[in-house]
């Protein structure tokens, strides 16, 4: 047993009310730069959709994430390591940027230089790579909001499959949405970190975040298609790759990832798992991918049981990351109560970001006098979204962890409403879904409440333990690009922009 | 004429040596974040697959052939029982088909980067001018075919090959003298490849230096530690 710490991060879909908020203060911290405009460490998706980029989920067409090769042992779906490097000179299962979408911005100067005119001026779109007009946008980072552009083209869905008649939830009555929060997944078993040919992507061992050294990486660009949720972005300027740091100065200072702590839903939770890194590879070569939740489950470690603790202070897992994982929301909502599901468990990358199904109305058909009932808790096939749809997204298509998690979740929502309302305690509903009262209070507390302190277990990572602060003394601090070269002036020795100042392609614009 | 000579054949070529190994090495040292590929097919797919692909076979092919053909001693070809006309054959003819493979390549490259507004207005001036000379000088080899072709026998071939041996064993004024009586398409050829090799620390070229070859050996995890415990 090795056992290793990370802060795994829960979205509670249930709660999630589309707003951005995490998207926008993730890109006024992080991709506010040439480049990355069109780069969204972390953007929130309106399902059923394609996505972004387009059809991320469709691993037919991109080859993100593993596989089980002929022998039964682990392979990147793009290919084996000779094949990687075989399409270095042209990478074939690269994304372009209208597959994300052309960044652009409006010409506001217009509307206060504009002469004289019969019609109100108004400011146009033009591109952020060419600097040209755009006639028309075309698509963007949340094209598909709240149901936007037509089903036929949102039905390519890559959940969608094997869902019994699809074709009904584009009709008016039977629709149905939930919004879908995506960032970095900081895996166990990354497939980025594999496919990187200059081994410039890590996995620091202390707190599991991935990161990519832009130093050493070299523009190879394979690391975009390795990763099966489309979370690495290529700078079009730096020529460098980019990704969610996991706000990697917060976490080690004890504090929440932007996206986190601006969430107005209170949806995410922050908290230390301990793993058992030799068990990784094991887990992610399950045979049966609708086994692969159960894998990742049994390579988490209990922190109360002490033949675990004793083995992570063996490891120099200091004391506080064991308190901390005792006190971990993400180890009690995918461990303790199974109502948190990793996201498309059957890419084998082991994910660390999991996320609660969300609940839906029942169905109006059903809500006329005909709603099933399944001993204490509704039928959850008159859900709204479709069981079969979550499964696909959360547990590559078992029903059973889904259904267990959303019953779960409206048995405490029966027993809390009888217990305020009625003032009686009803057991018989946490009888069916096997939970204590203690648990139900305990899963109110930390998923109805969501105070602050309960969401955000985050230990400091000891910084000043672990680096000689003396050598530190006027080093170069965070820096975006090469800001930490001395030799970096605006017109540089080897032709290069500075990538620090926001560069704006100045347009002529012809009336 | 002849201090040209000297000076292209015999001094330039230690000048051009000197700034590609000094420079590249600084750039190395103290510029990481500039060491890439700069590859710009995230913003135009179809086109790059279809040059770069043809591009980058062909110039390694061309960049071998140099290599071996120029600074391998003639002993050994001669231990290996090729004569110098049958080398010449060899290499006119392997040259010229990676060169028009090359040609290829760089042609769709060249268009693509001057006629697509993206790629255009992502382009440094470096990355246009060291295009425009790789062009120029591909040209100018693809054209010393035709030269060669009028002497079979191999003759110019052996004094190349004189030349840049005789600089890469500081007989500057053997190497020198080797180039005074050949076609000045060869003169232009080698002069021009003297001045990419001078240019390359300050180009996107120095990617070749670090083709991933470690990739096929190292484990696919990589895990770093803030501190060695």
């Amino acid at each position: 047993m090795k056992v290793r710490a990370q802060i795994g991060m829960v979205l509670n879909l249930d709660k999630c009310i589309g707003c951005h908020t995490c998207s926008i203060t993730c890109k006024n911290v992080w991709t506010s730069r040439e480049g990355v405009e069109y780069a969204w460490f972390n953007n929130v998706e309106t399902k059923p959709g394609i996505g972004f980029p387009k059809e991320w989920e469709n691993q037919d067409k991109w080859n993100g994430g593993w596989v089980r090769n002929k022998k039964g042992k682990l392979e990147l779906k793009i290919g084996a390591k000779r094949r990687v490097l075989a399409n270095i000179f042209a990478n074939p299962d690269l994304p372009e940027i209208d597959d994300y979408y052309e960044p652009f911005d409006f010409d506001y100067q217009h509307l206060h230089t504009a002469k004289d005119t019969k019609h109100q001026p108004i400011a146009r779109p033009r591109s952020l790579i060419s600097g040209q007009r755009m006639e028309k946008i075309e698509w963007g980072p949340n094209w598909e909001e709240i149901l936007g552009t037509e089903f036929a083209k949102r039905k390519k869905d890559k959940n969608f499959d094997e869902v019994v008649q699809k074709d009904i939830y584009g009709q008016f009555e039977k629709t149905f949405m939930m919004y879908l929060p995506r960032l970095c997944e900081h895996c166990l078993n990354p497939a980025c970190v594999a496919a990187c040919p200059s081994g410039a992507i890590y996995k620091r061992e202390e707190d599991g975040i991935v990161l990519i050294d832009q130093d050493k990486c070299r523009g190879w660009r394979m690391c975009v298609s390795g990763c099966p949720y489309k979370k690495i972005y290529y700078n079009w300027k730096t020529g460098k790759s980019e990704k969610c740091t996991f706000c990697y100065p917060r976490i080690e200072a004890g504090q929440p990832t932007t996206c986190s702590e601006t969430c107005v839903g209170r949806i995410r939770y922050l908290g230390v798992l301990l793993y058992d890194a030799d068990r990784i590879e094991e887990a992610a070569n399950t045979p049966n991918e609708q086994d692969l939740y159960q894998a990742q489950l049994d390579i988490f470690l209990d922190p109360h049981d002490p033949e675990v603790q004793a083995a992570a202070r063996e490891e120099g897992i200091a004391e506080n990351w064991i308190q901390a994982a005792q006190r971990s929301p993400v180890y009690m909502m995918a461990m303790q109560w199974k109502v948190a599901l990793p996201l498309h468990p059957e890419y084998r990358t082991l994910p660390m970001v999991w996320y609660v199904p969300p609940l839906s109305p029942i169905q109006s058909a059903v809500e006329a006098g005909h709603v099933g009932m399944n001993g204490e808790i509704p039928d959850l096939k008159s859900l709204r979204i479709p069981l079969r749809y979550l499964a696909n997204m959360l547990t590559a298509g078992d029903e059973f962890p889904i259904v267990r998690a959303l019953e779960r979740m409206i048995a405490m929502r029966a027993y809390k409403r009888s217990q305020h309302v009625d003032g009686v305690e009803d057991l018989d509903v946490l009888k069916q879904v096997g939970l204590t009262q203690q648990q139900v209070e305990e899963m109110y507390r930390y998923m109805a409440l969501a105070n602050y302190e309960d969401r955000f277990v985050i230990p400091t990572s000891h910084r000043a333990y672990a680096e000689n602060a003396y050598d530190m003394k006027g080093s170069c601090g965070f820096t975006f690009g090469n800001g930490c070269s001395d030799g970096n002036n605006d017109v540089n020795l080897f032709g290069a922009k500075k990538q620090s100042v926001r560069q704006v392609i100045p347009v002529t614009v012809k009336e | 004429m002849n201090y040209l000579n000297t000076f292209f054949f015999g001094i330039y070529p230690y000048i051009a040596l000197a700034v590609m190994v000094i420079g590249t090495w600084i750039r190395y040292d103290r510029e990481q974040f500039t060491w890439k590929t700069s590859s710009s097919q995230m913003l135009e797919k179809k086109q790059l697959r279809r040059g770069s692909i043809a591009f980058h076979i062909g110039i390694l092919a061309i960049f071998v052939g140099h290599f071996v053909g120029l600074l391998t001693p003639s002993e050994v070809w001669y231990v290996l029982g090729i004569s110098t006309s049958a080398k010449q054959i060899i290499a006119i003819v392997a040259g010229g088909i990676a060169g028009v493979i090359c040609f290829y390549g760089l042609t769709i490259l060249i268009v693509r980067r001057l006629k697509n507004p993206r790629i255009r207005a992502n382009s440094s001036t470096m990355d246009i001018a060291i295009l425009l000379l790789l062009y120029a000088q591909l040209i100018l080899g693809l054209l010393s075919i035709f030269v060669s072709l009028d002497h079979l026998d191999g003759s110019t071939m052996v004094l190349l090959m004189s030349w840049a041996q005789n600089t890469l064993t500081f007989d500057a004024t053997t190497a020198a003298a080797a180039m005074t009586d050949v076609h000045w398409i060869f003169k232009l050829h080698v002069t021009l490849g003297l001045t990419i090799f001078l240019v390359f620390p300050f180009t996107r070229l120095v990617h070749m230096l670090s083709v991933p070859m470690q990739y096929l050996r190292r484990q696919h995890q990589v895990v770093r530690q803030k501190a060695p415990r």
